[in-house]
């Protein structure tokens, strides 16, 4: 049996939790519904969007519960009606500042978070509507859509920005109707420290920031299907998800759970991935025919290699054959190279690119 | 890595040795980032001023190859200060009195000499890592493309094993591998000296149990490196090669040489997603899927292997790597079995061959939570090496001495150019030079150069000139920039197609590994007039939102 130390109640259910773990967290661990759009387990937690209100027995006022650390016997109810009703009013307060028309991240990417957030708490823009926000910027940038029409200042951005990246290239500026996000001297991405590694996007709750490559796909048919894999660039082994349709790819984002990335990404695992879909890829086996590289039948290629092999072989010997595997290529690949140097051509005259 | 990724946010100290982290490994760089806002030091030895200094207590601009006198120095300051950690040293370590007697030359004012670091500034450093509960040395090619790339390497190795720094959590000595599965390569045995799971062609153990699992004799003796391998194929004793995945004519060192290799042999075969240069002298052309299109694994720097699926469909025919050799091999009369389902049966033929991939399974490897060695199928693996125990017994400190690069500048090459990569280009840009926007982000080479140096060459921004070696020469951009020391100059090799920096790169290559000194040229430079139909006029053409130009 635990101490009582660390021992709560949510929502009539005693709990245990871990020193240092917010009210959030534990809730969430429990079940219960706590909306947040400014919280990001990655961020340390910032409370603006007051949005994961709770209440606590004793105390006059509820709390925000991203921001409240978990204390022995502390009482707490997350969704009572007056928590409901003051969760409401504060989305019906956010979507009513910004624009009615389609959001790209939704109709593009999958659903954003706050539009997520909207349909479950079943609530519109209509009670507040007034002025909207009109702060889109023109950044020339190739990757990143910036459009702050749609942004909630929850300043996940800026957060991870600073904290997640350490690149500090954005930073909130203005007050009240004026708040905005901008880069040094409020140029352009590329004017700036930002090195363009796009996880502004992807901790984005809004349609505010989106991938330039990602918006507009939605015009090809089929649905979005999400598949997890491994960055193909440096050897860091980031988690990535491919987004493709239709059998294309058509995006990649960060997979939060990433043993080795946590989410973050770099400017080639963010947004270089496209080079598989360049019109110049080689899709048929080629043999040289009178000088030129002429496509052939699988078959073709294959008993022709296996010939010119087999007489290197018997003419010159085994050490007459080298093969070079690929430091890119997956791993059952050199696996299935150096097999048939060792077994096939009988020698060990095998390498991988490692030297340059 | 003797240590895993994640845990470099917990060292104390951080050692980052010729690793330009922010450009080439970001997100290894937000660890070590970090690591500095908890509160860890960071020393950056490197001797152009990359970004990664920003983040750092000190910065070591040493000259092109003199780490080995700079890290002898590290190591007698630590010893002469009664640093070393004399428990562990006498538990795990062997060679200590030899080493201690070899390091006597190694003063801080000779380091100082060599390497044209402030002898104080070292002296700092190696305080602040012997000092450190726990300390980590990352490093890259930095220190290994040269031709004493070893001795660089074991310099490093002595640091950790005086102050016990191998075997600890947060601590170590860590290459951060250039690509995402050089690591996995090695590992299933694309060596010329080792089976898959590092077990050596010329152990006869080793060969019994390769020649029962495939049934036919293996050959006892080891094979040569690529580097040697291209050399043979010029002087007639290599006639066929099969090259999957790598531009080799672009991305090694001296490209006369390695063009006259490759047109020598009878027979070639390049297996690619594109047509590279390589491929175009081929033979045979095999179209390969992408990563996008096949089921397989990576194995990344910190020995973690890694599952990658099919989300996409390959263009017209091309087929999975594993799938064109194996269909080969059932044509050449060969009795061994190269029938296989799916890439899960041969990462299972892989696994069962190699002790240090035993445990592993595709549905063990989901997660990607596991380092190799994974011994057995309950194995949590080892995201810590030498941890106890070194494998073979006692690490070894080595004694080693300062060998100078193989060129150094002359009056007529008055010039270092060491040469990597930008954060935005990868390698020879076959893969970023195809997404669309980055040429945008990097329109096209240039080299960097100090203003004191530019200054008396009478360049400016913009300006183009002619780099010259021994080897050959190429005319490219220039960029006056303070990240490049005087004397040192710094180029990509992003843009082949325009600018081929490796004809003018150097083919000496370290004698144990035969890694070249890509590292290191000595070179003339001197302005030209801008030649017409290059440079910023085609990448303002580039269009952003299309497939990019390669």
């Amino acid at each position: 049996m635990m101490s009582n130390e660390n021992r709560m109640t949510i929502d009539g259910a005693e709990v245990t939790f871990q020193p240092g773990e917010t009210v959030l967290e534990v809730a969430r661990r429990q079940g219960a519904f706590v909306p947040t759009l400014c919280y990001d387990e990655r961020l340390d937690p910032y409370g603006s969007c007051r949005l994961c209100v709770v209440e606590v027995e004793g105390r006059r006022l509820p709390a925000s519960s991203c921001t409240l650390k978990a204390e022995p016997g502390m009482e707490i109810r997350t969704g009572s009606d007056p928590i409901r009703k003051m969760q409401s009013t504060l989305m019906e307060m956010v979507l009513s500042e910004n624009p009615d028309d389609e959001c790209p991240r939704c109709r593009d990417i999958g659903t954003c978070e706050v539009h997520d957030l909207a349909e479950k708490l079943e609530v519109g823009r209509e009670r507040f509507l007034g002025a909207t926000s009109n702060a889109s910027k023109d950044d020339s940038n190739p990757f990143l859509l910036r459009d702050y029409d749609r942004c909630i200042s929850c300043y996940r951005c800026v957060r991870i920005c600073d904290e997640v990246e350490a690149d500090h290239a954005i930073t909130m500026t203005g007050r009240g109707w004026n708040k905005g996000i901008a880069t040094a001297f409020d140029g352009g991405l590329m004017d700036s420290d930002c090195t363009l590694c796009g996880q502004c996007i992807y901790t984005c709750p809004t349609g505010a920031l989106a991938d330039k490559k990602m918006v507009g796909q939605g015009e090809i048919p089929g649905e979005v299907e999400v598949t997890r894999s491994v960055c193909p660039y440096c050897g860091t082994g980031c988690s990535i998800n491919l987004h493709s349709r239709d059998g294309k790819m058509i995006g990649v984002t960060p997979v939060l759970d990433g043993p080795v990335n946590e989410g973050a990404l770099c400017v080639k695992g963010q947004f270089g991935f496209d080079f598989v879909n360049s019109g110049d890829r080689l899709t048929r086996p080629l043999i040289r025919k009178n000088g030129e590289l002429t496509p052939v039948s699988w078959d073709e290629a294959f008993d022709y290699t296996a010939q010119k092999l087999m007489s290197v072989r018997a003419d010159h010997g085994p050490k007459a054959f080298y093969a070079i595997a690929s430091g890119r290529a997956p791993g059952e690949g050199s696996y299935m190279l150096q097999k048939f140097t060792r077994a096939v051509m009988n020698s060990n005259q095998v390498d991988n690119c490692s030297r340059g | 890595m003797s240590n895993s990724i994640p845990e470099i946010e917990d060292a104390k100290m951080m050692l980052c040795v010729g690793t330009n982290m922010t450009e080439c490994h970001p997100i290894i760089a937000v660890r070590v980032k970090k690591a500095v806002r908890k509160g860890a030091k960071l020393y950056v030895v490197d001797p152009r001023k990359i970004p990664l200094t920003e983040y750092a207590d000190g910065h070591l601009p040493l000259k092109l190859g003199s780490d080995v006198a700079l890290f002898n120095a590290m190591a007698k300051v630590i010893i002469d200060e009664g640093l070393e950690d004399k428990e562990y040293i006498k538990e795990r370590v062997e060679g200590f009195e030899e080493l201690k007697a070899h390091l006597q030359p190694f003063t801080l004012e000779y380091a100082e000499e060599i390497s044209g670091v402030p002898a104080e500034l070292i002296r700092e450093c190696a305080i602040e890592y012997a000092k450190a509960e726990s300390a980590g040395i990352y490093y890259t090619l930095g220190i290994t493309e040269h031709i004493c790339g070893v001795s660089n390497v074991q310099s490093l190795c002595n640091l950790a094993l005086i102050t016990g720094n191998l075997g600890k959590k947060s601590a170590g000595v860590n290459p951060l591998r250039g690509q995402n599965n050089i690591q996995g390569a090695g590992d299933c045995g694309a060596l010329p000296n080792n089976y898959p799971g590092f077990q050596s062609v010329e152990d006869p153990a080793c060969q019994e149990k390769f020649e029962k699992a495939w049934g036919v004799p293996m050959d006892p003796k080891k094979g040569i490196t690529k580097i040697a391998a291209l050399d043979h194929a010029v002087d007639g004793r290599i006639k066929a090669m099969w090259i999957c995945g790598e531009n080799t004519l672009v991305t090694d060192p001296d490209v006369k040489h390695t063009t006259k290799a490759l047109e020598s042999l009878d027979f070639l075969v390049v297996q690619d997603m594109f047509l590279t240069d390589t491929a175009k002298l081929a033979d045979v052309v095999f179209p390969a899927a992408a990563f996008t299109e096949v089921d397989g694994f990576f194995t990344n720097s910190d020995r973690r292997v890694q599952r990658i699926r099919k989300a996409a469909n390959p263009p017209g025919e091309a087929k999975p790597d594993w799938w064109i050799i194996s269909q080969v091999a059932q044509r050449m009369e060969t009795p061994v079995d190269f029938e296989y389902q799916s890439s899960e049966e041969v990462f299972d033929e892989l696994a069962a061959l190699s002790p240090i991939y035993a445990g592993l399974t595709y549905d063990r490897i989901e997660k990607g939570d596991l380092s190799w060695p994974v011994p057995d199928k309950d194995h949590p693996g080892t995201p810590v090496l030498h941890e106890g125990e070194f494998l073979n017994g006692k690490g070894k400190l080595q004694l080693l001495d300062y060998v100078p690069p193989s060129e150094n500048p002359d009056e007529e090459y008055p010039f270092y150019l060491t040469t990597g990569r930008r954060l935005p280009t990868y390698h020879s840009n076959t893969m970023t030079g195809r997404s669309g926007g980055f040429r945008i982000l990097v329109p096209n080479e240039w080299l960097e150069i100090h203003p004191a140096d530019s200054d008396r060459l009478g360049l400016v921004d913009g300006d183009w000139a002619r780099i010259k070696s021994r080897r050959g020469e190429v005319i490219t951009r220039v960029a006056v920039t303070r990240t490049s020391p005087r004397g040192t100059v710094f180029m990509s090799f992003a843009f082949p197609e325009e600018v081929m920096t490796n004809f003018v790169t150097n083919p000496e290559v370290d004698p144990r590994t035969e890694t070249p000194e890509f590292k290191v040229a000595a070179v003339s430079i001197e302005r030209v007039e801008a030649p017409s139909g290059l440079g910023a006029e085609q990448a303002l053409r580039a269009d952003p939102e299309g497939p990019g130009l390669v």
